[in-house]
């Protein structure tokens, strides 16, 4: 197996990704790709909460995300890795050739951005930065949970979207 | 003090509306909690939602739905910079009901270590409430 899935999620650790995805997906690991996760003991102790048994959850700067990142993809359980904000995705795509699709899951309303779907709200930095991801290759769709319609990006960025 | 709500629901989706509005269905108690939903929210949002109903309300204990969902990890980054509040998660009616049937708190210094010891109470009738029921064939 390898990652199943590369994730956008400004929550993290939550019951989207735990059960939502992890279970379908049968996942045996997760990845937190987050600088300031990756730098805070009592921050990785709250996500490890979140995890269940059998599933093993490991913290990465995007440094470090970048060197671990065959080993996870050799790794023989389904796993997920995630962000928690478009750029932090945008490096280690960069970085770490090979990611070949990304799934925005969820970014939610905060000052300065502009809401796209009820669970996508974005800064026109965050509408460049997810163009460039898509422009550089990489297949962008955007679904909260297994059961949702995949959106293509264009899709909400140009038009139709259906709030 | 006997129209101040003393509890936070904090959930998923209508998960606390709908705990709230059980709860007043079956005591007829209408003025205990705060139902909150982090309906559109990302994780600094509900902590600062969190934050500023508290502070508004004096409510001291939260009691949150998932141990794994974004509304409990909020609470738990509140807790650690406010260890004068208690969280309680994984919530369900039966705790809600106890702590609720409890009682208002004396007003006063042992408001909250009242308040503190009946959600302790609430977490443990929560949990032993869950029962695996099967049918015998006729």
């Amino acid at each position: 197996m390898t990652i199943e899935l590369y994730r956008i999620d400004d929550r993290l650790i939550h019951g989207q990704v735990v059960v939502g995805w992890g279970q379908p997906l049968n996942v045996g690991f997760i990845v937190l790709v987050d600088d300031a996760v990756a730098a805070s003991d009592w921050e990785q102790e709250l996500y490890r909460m979140g995890v269940p048994p059998g599933v093993d959850l490991y913290f990465a700067s995007v440094k470090e995300a970048v060197e671990g990142m065959q080993a996870w993809r050799d790794d023989q359980r389904p796993g997920i890795l995630l962000t928690g904000d478009v750029e932090t995705m945008r490096r280690l795509t960069a970085a770490a050739p090979g990611i070949a699709a990304v799934n925005v899951g969820g970014i939610h309303h905060r000052s300065g951005r502009a809401e796209k779907l009820r669970y996508v709200f974005l800064t026109p930095d965050e509408e460049r930065g997810l163009r460039a991801l898509q422009a550089g290759g990489v297949v962008v769709t955007v679904q909260d949970v297994p059961s949702a319609r995949p959106m293509p990006l264009r899709e909400l960025l140009d038009g139709g979207a259906q709030k | 003090m006997s129209d101040t709500p003393i509890a936070i629901v904090l959930g998923h989706g209508r998960v606390a509306e709908g705990l709230v509005s059980a709860v007043e269905r079956i005591t007829g108690i209408t003025d205990r909690f705060i139902a909150l939903s982090n309906e559109g929210l990302g994780t600094s949002e509900i902590e600062a939602m969190l934050r500023e109903r508290m502070e508004a309300t004096g409510a001291r204990v939260v009691f949150t739905d998932l141990p794994a969902g974004s509304c409990n990890f909020a609470a738990c980054r509140l807790l650690r910079v406010r260890p004068d509040i208690v969280v309680v998660t994984g919530v369900n009616l039966p705790a809600l009901l106890h702590f609720a049937a409890s009682g208002e708190p004396p007003a006063g210094e042992g408001r909250d270590a009242s308040a503190f010891r009946v959600a302790e109470e609430a977490a443990e009738r929560g949990a032993a409430s869950m029962r695996f029921l099967r049918g015998k064939p006729a």
